[in-house]
C-alpha cells in the first residue's frame, strides 16, 4: 500500500478530519453506528484501516489461494451463478408442475423442499404427521413419490439440491434410483444434499439420531459418493439456519466453518484421504440485512477455509481449498406488514450475495411470511436474480468491491472474530462437546433475544414494523395447500404398499438392520430398500431402533 | 402475595423453529410473568396436560409449519374436555389472515403475526387475563 | 369453593390439585384452612430432594428416577423450582422441558414453581404444595431446587432423602463442598461422568465423607451417572431405596420427621409472631421512635431493641 511517510501524513490529516467531522454527528450516533450484528462501524475508512493488507498474501487472484476474491478465475463471466429456487409443496404432482414452471421461467437448477414428516423420517400416515402433510414441502414417502416429482425432468440435464438432513442418505438413494430408471448412471448425477447434522443440533432442530451415529451416516455418504456419485456435493455445510435462528454474522461465519472442520476431521478419522472427499464439500450461507457485512462475511469465509484446508488439514488438491457456496436471502428479515417491501429487501440481499461471489442463489418471495410462494411471487423472485445478472453489470467483473477500505477492513475483522470463536470452541472440547453443553444454542438464543430487544426498543429500525407503519393493508393473494392433499397422499401410500413386493421389503430391511449393527457402509443397503419401495418411515424406524433418538438439552440463555 | 401470570409457551407438531417461542418466553419473563416452555414436538394432548398441571392463565402456541388449522382447534377441544375452558389460547407464527380470523371465531383469543412487538403480546395478556 | 376443591383432590382430580396448588402458592383466601383439612390425609408420600449447582443435570436425573418409579406402577409428584428474576419479578421455569421423557406418561404430575423472593432453594410455598401432593395420594414427591443459595436448610427440612448432584467442573464442586451441601447429602451423584475429572471428583468426595461414614451406619453412596444416556440411574434409584430402608430400619425416619415438624411449626410460629409484631403491635412505629435516638447516638441499637422488647412484654398481647 502507501509508503510510510505518506501513511504518517495520512494519519495526521485523518485525525484532524475525524475530530472535525465528529462534531457534526448527532448525539445518539455511537448507538446507531453498528452493523446489524452489532459490529462497530467507523464514519470513514481509509488506507489506514487496512494498512497491513498485502494483496498477494491476503487477497490473491480469483481461482487462486487464498481465494478471497472468488473461487474461480472466470466467475460470472464464465457462467452466471445458478438460479436455484428452493421449492416443494403438496403432492409430488403439484411439485412436478411447479418445477416445470420454474425451469421454463429460466431457473437453472432445482432445489427440493420436503414436508416435515419426511424431514423427521416419518410417513404421511403416521399419527405425528397429521395436519403436516404437504404443508411446508412436498410429501415423499417412497421412491414412487420421487419418480413423480422428477417425471419429465432429465436428471442428466439438471442439478438438484435436496434440503434434507437426517434422512439424506435415503433421499439421495431415491434420486439415484430415479436416475437409474431414466438410464442416467449415478456417476453422471450432479447436485447436493444438505446432510449437515451439526447445524441441526445447533439451530434447525430437525434431527433424528444422536450425534455419533449421525456423523457415521455422513461419512458413509462421503465414502460412497467418492466412488459412485463423484459429481455430487455430499454436504451443504450450512450457516443459513444458524443465522435464521438468531445468530449474528460473525456467529454464522464461525459456527459454520467450525462445523465444516468437524466434518473434514470426521472424514479423515474414518481413514479417508482428505482430497478424496473435500472437493465435494459445499456451503450454504444466509444473505441478511447489512449489505457490506454480508459481503465481507463471504470473503472471510473463503480465505479462512482455504487456509485451514491447506495448512491444518494438509489438503493438496487445490479443489479441496475451495469454499463454494449457495446463498439464500434471509427469511427472518421478511415482514408480514407491507409485504411488497420484501421484494426490495430480497433484491438488496441478492445483490450482496452476488457481490460476495456466490455460486448459487435462492431469492425469497414477498409472500413468504404468510405461506409458501404463489407462482407470481416466485417468478418475481427469480426475475430479481435475472435483473441483477443481466442488467446491472455487477457480474461483469470479479469481486468489484475488492480493495474497498471498508469491505477489506470488515473482512479482516470478521476473520479475527471468527478465530476467537474457533479458539473458544476448541477450549470446550470441540463442536460436539460444545453442542452437548449447549454453547451454540445459548449464543444463538442470546443474539436472538438481544436483536428483538433492539427492535422493540427502536434502537434498530425495521421499515413497516417500528417505523413507517401503516394501518392494515389490503390482503395479498397467498398459496393455499389443498386440505385433500393429506388424504390423497395417504391413499397413494396405502396403494403403493399393497402393490409392492412385501418379501423384498422384509429382506432389504433385514439387510439394513444387519449393516447398522456391523458398522459397514449403509448406502448400498439403503439403495436396495429404496428400489424395493420401502418407505422412509420403515427405514428410519429400523435405524432408530439401532441408533436411538436424540433428545436435546434445552437451552435458553 | 402478588399474583403472577403464568404462561405456557408451546411448540406443537413437527416444526423445530423455536427462535420466536424462546424470544417471546424471555420477553414475558421480562414483563414479570412466570413462563413455562414445553420444548419441541408436543402433541395437543401433551400441551393441555402441561397447561393443567401448571394451572396456567395462558397457552401461547408458535406454529410455522402450516398445521395450525388442525392443532389449534384440537387444543381448544381438549381444554374444554378437561374443564379448563378459562385458559386463554393465543398464538403466533405463519398463519394467513383468513385462517387467523376463522381460528379466532372458534375460540383462539388472538393470533399475533410476525413482527408483533413483544411488549404488545405482554400487554394483551395483562389486559385480558381474568384474575 | 375450597370444600369442593378438597373433595376433588381426595378424589384424585388433577385439575383440582392444580388449582389448589395455585391457591396455596398465591396465598388466596381459605388456603390455610384447605391445608389444615388436607394435612391428615397425607403421610404416605416419600419425599426426595434433588439439589446441586446449576447445569449439573438435576432435571435429567429426576426424569430418569421418575421413569423408574412409574415403571413400578407408583405415582410421583414433582416440584421443580427455578429462580424469580430480581429485576422483573418474572421467571423462566425451564425444568419441565428437561423432563421431556415424562410427557404424556400416566401417574406423574409436574409443577414448576418460581422462588418468588424466597432466599432458599425452594419457593416459600413448596412445603405446602408438598402437603397437597401427599394428600392427593402420591407415593413419591420429588423436589428439585435451584441449586444456589441456602438450599441446604430448605431441603433438609422438606425431604426424607436428599440427593446432591455434582459435575466434574472443579470450580462448582469445590463451591458446593464449601456451601454445606455435603452436610445434608444422603446420596451423591457425580453426573456427566463421561467428562474429565469425574473419577477424581468421586475420590475426593469419598475422602470428604469418611468422617461422616464413621459416625453413622449409613454408607453415603457416591455414584457416577450419565443422566442423558441413563447410565448409573438404576444404581441411583437403588441407593435412594436403600436409604429409605435404612431410615425405616434404624428408626431415624421418625426422628427426622419429628425434627422437621418441629422446625416447620417453629417457622410458622415465627412468621405469625413477625406478622403480629408488624401489624398488631405496629413495629414500624415503635422502630421509628427509637431509630431517631440511635441515629443521634443517644443509645445503641441493642439498647433500642431491649426497650422495645420490654414494651412489648408489658403491653403486647
Amino acid at each position: 500500500m502507501a509508503g510510510s511517510e505518506n501513511m504518517d501524513e495520512l494519519k495526521r490529516r485523518s485525525d484532524v478530519w475525524q475530530k472535525e467531522a465528529k462534531k457534526h454527528l448527532p448525539a445518539k450516533d455511537k448507538e446507531k453506528a453498528t452493523t446489524v450484528s452489532g459490529e462497530p462501524v467507523e464514519l470513514l475508512y481509509t488506507p489506514l484501516e487496512i494498512a497491513h493488507l498485502d494483496y498477494l498474501r491476503d487477497l490473491g487472484f480469483p481461482g487462486e489461494y487464498p481465494y478471497t476474491r472468488g473461487v474461480y478465475s472466470n466467475m460470472y463471466r464464465g457462467k452466471l451463478w445458478t438460479m436455484r429456487q428452493f421449492s416443494g409443496f403438496g403432492t409430488p404432482e403439484d411439485t412436478n408442475r411447479r418445477y416445470k414452471f420454474l425451469l421454463t421461467s429460466g431457473q437453472t437448477g432445482l432445489s427440493v423442499a420436503f414436508h416435515l414428516p419426511t424431514i423427521y423420517g416419518r410417513d404421511s400416515d403416521h399419527p405425528l404427521s397429521r395436519g403436516e402433510v404437504g404443508k411446508c414441502g412436498v410429501a415423499v414417502d417412497s421412491l414412487a413419490d420421487m419418480e413423480i416429482i422428477f417425471d419429465g425432468i432429465p436428471l442428466d440435464k439438471v442439478s438438484t439440491s435436496m434440503t434434507i438432513n437426517a434422512p439424506a442418505s435415503i433421499l439421495l438413494a431415491m434420486y439415484i434410483a430415479v436416475g437409474e430408471k431414466q438410464g442416467v448412471p449415478s456417476t453422471e448425477l450432479t447436485g447436493t444434499i444438505q446432510n449437515d447434522l451439526l447445524k441441526e443440533y445447533q439451530a434447525q432442530k430437525s434431527w433424528i439420531f444422536p450425534p455419533q451415529p449421525s456423523m457415521k451416516i455422513i461419512t458413509d455418504i462421503m465414502e460412497y459418493c467418492a466412488d459412485w456419485v463423484p459429481k455430487w456435493n455430499t454436504i451443504s455445510i450450512s450457516g443459513y439456519h444458524i443465522r435464521e435462528a438468531g445468530a449474528t454474522a460473525v456467529q454464522e461465519l464461525a459456527f459454520t466453518l467450525a462445523n465444516g472442520f468437524s466434518y473434514v476431521q470426521a472424514g479423515v478419522d474414518t481413514g479417508l484421504e482428505v482430497d478424496t472427499f473435500a472437493p465435494r464439500l459445499s456451503f450454504f450461507f444466509n444473505s441478511h440485512l447489512d449489505f457490506f457485512e454480508e459481503i465481507a462475511k463471504y470473503r472471510a469465509a473463503r480465505r479462512i477455509w482455504a487456509r485451514e484446508m491447506k495448512e491444518r488439514f494438509r489438503a493438496r488438491n487445490p479443489r479441496s481449498w475451495l469454499m463454494r457456496f449457495h446463498t439464500q436471502t434471509a427469511g427472518c428479515t421478511l415482514t408480514a406488514q407491507q409485504p411488497e417491501n420484501n421484494i426490495v429487501r430480497t433484491a438488496f440481499q441478492a445483490l450482496a450475495a452476488v457481490l460476495g461471489g456466490t455460486q448459487s442463489l435462492h431469492t425469497n418471495s414477498m409472500d413468504e411470511t404468510y405461506a409458501l410462494p404463489t407462482e407470481k411471487a416466485v417468478k418475481l423472485a427469480l426475475r430479481t436474480q435475472q435483473l441483477i445478472g443481466y442488467e446491472t453489470g455487477v457480474a461483469c467483473t470479479i469481486d468489484p468491491l475488492g480493495g474497498s477500505y471498508y469491505v477489506e477492513a470488515l473482512t479482516q475483522r470478521m476473520e479475527e472474530k471468527a478465530y476467537e470463536y474457533f479458539r473458544e470452541i476448541e477450549s470446550l472440547g470441540g463442536v460436539i462437546a460444545a453442542i452437548e453443553s449447549g454453547f451454540f444454542q445459548r449464543e444463538i438464543a442470546k443474539s436472538a433475544y438481544l436483536y428483538q430487544k433492539a427492535v422493540d426498543e427502536r434502537r434498530r429500525i425495521i421499515v413497516g414494523i417500528n417505523e413507517f407503519t401503516e394501518e392494515k393493508p389490503p390482503a395479498i393473494e397467498t398459496l393455499r395447500i389443498d386440505p385433500s392433499v393429506e388424504k390423497h397422499q395417504i391413499e397413494f401410500l396405502r396403494k403403493m404398499k399393497k402393490e409392492r413386493n412385501s418379501k423384498r421389503v422384509k429382506e432389504t430391511l433385514r439387510g439394513l438392520r444387519e449393516t447398522a449393527q456391523t458398522g459397514e457402509n449403509l448406502m448400498p443397503r439403503i439403495l436396495n430398500c429404496v428400489r424395493a419401495y420401502v418407505t422412509i418411515g420403515e427405514m428410519i424406524d429400523v435405524l432408530r431402533g439401532e441408533f436411538g433418538e436424540y433428545r436435546e438439552p434445552p437451552i435458553f440463555w | 402475595m402478588e399474583r403472577k401470570i403464568r404462561v405456557l409457551i408451546a411448540k406443537p407438531g413437527l416444526d423445530g423453529h423455536d427462535r420466536g417461542a424462546k424470544v417471546v418466553a424471555a420477553a414475558l419473563r421480562d414483563a414479570g410473568m412466570e413462563v413455562i416452555y414445553t420444548g419441541l414436538h408436543q402433541t395437543p394432548e401433551m400441551i393441555v396436560e402441561a397447561a393443567i398441571q401448571e394451572d396456567v392463565d395462558v397457552i401461547g402456541v408458535s406454529i410455522l409449519s402450516g398445521a395450525h388449522m388442525t392443532i389449534l382447534p384440537r387444543i381448544l377441544e381438549l381444554l374444554a374436555k378437561e374443564g379448563a375452558r378459562d385458559v386463554m389460547l393465543i398464538g403466533g407464527g405463519i398463519i394467513p389472515e383468513d385462517d387467523a380470523a376463522k381460528l379466532e371465531k372458534k375460540g383462539v383469543r388472538k393470533l399475533f403475526g410476525p413482527g408483533t412487538p413483544t411488549a404488545e403480546i405482554a400487554r394483551f395478556i395483562e389486559e385480558n387475563v381474568l384474575c | 369453593m375450597k370444600h369442593e376443591l378438597v373433595k376433588s383432590i381426595l378424589n384424585r382430580d388433577k385439575l383440582a390439585l392444580s388449582r389448589a396448588i395455585s391457591t396455596v402458592e398465591n396465598r388466596l383466601a381459605g388456603y390455610g384452612e384447605m391445608l389444615d383439612i388436607l394435612y391428615p390425609h397425607g403421610g404416605r408420600a416419600y419425599r426426595i430432594g434433588i439439589t446441586g449447582p446449576p447445569g449439573a443435570g438435576k432435571s435429567t436425573l429426576v426424569d430418569q428416577i421418575t421413569s423408574r418409579i412409574l415403571n413400578l406402577g407408583k405415582k410421583v409428584g414433582i416440584i421443580a423450582v427455578d429462580p424469580t428474576s430480581p429485576f422483573s419479578g418474572g421467571a423462566l421455569l425451564g425444568d419441565r422441558v428437561r423432563m421431556g421423557g415424562l410427557a404424556g406418561r400416566e401417574g406423574v404430575f409436574i409443577r414448576s414453581m418460581a422462588t418468588r423472593g424466597s432466599l432458599g432453594g425452594l419457593a416459600v410455598a413448596t412445603k405446602d404444595v408438598s402437603v397437597l401432593l401427599d394428600a392427593f395420594g402420591m407415593d413419591y414427591i420429588m423436589m428439585e431446587t435451584i441449586g444456589v443459595g441456602q438450599i441446604e436448610l430448605d431441603i433438609a427440612d422438606a425431604c426424607d432423602t436428599t440427593v446432591v448432584v455434582l459435575v466434574p467442573e472443579s470450580g462448582d464442586s469445590i463451591q458446593a463442598m464449601k456451601a454445606g451441601l455435603m452436610e445434608i447429602a444422603d446420596v451423591i451423584a457425580v453426573n456427566k461422568a463421561d467428562r474429565q475429572g469425574a473419577t477424581q471428583l468421586s475420590q475426593e468426595l469419598q475422602f470428604t465423607f469418611q468422617l461422616r461414614k464413621r459416625q453413622s451406619d449409613w454408607c453415603y453412596p457416591i455414584l457416577l451417572t450419565e443422566a442423558v444416556s441413563g447410565r448409573g440411574a438404576d444404581e441411583l434409584w437403588q441407593a435412594i431405596c436403600s436409604h429409605r430402608d435404612y431410615l425405616e430400619r434404624s428408626g431415624d425416619f421418625e426422628v427426622h420427621r419429628r425434627r422437621q415438624i418441629k422446625s416447620r411449626v417453629k417457622e410458622l410460629l415465627e412468621a405469625r409472631i413477625r406478622s403480629h409484631l408488624e401489624k398488631e403491635l405496629h413495629l414500624d412505629d415503635l422502630l421509628d421512635g427509637k431509630a431517631d435516638k440511635v441515629f443521634k447516638r443517644e443509645m445503641s441499637p441493642s439498647q433500642a431493641a431491649d426497650e422495645i422488647f420490654k414494651h412489648i412484654r408489658e403491653y403486647g398481647a
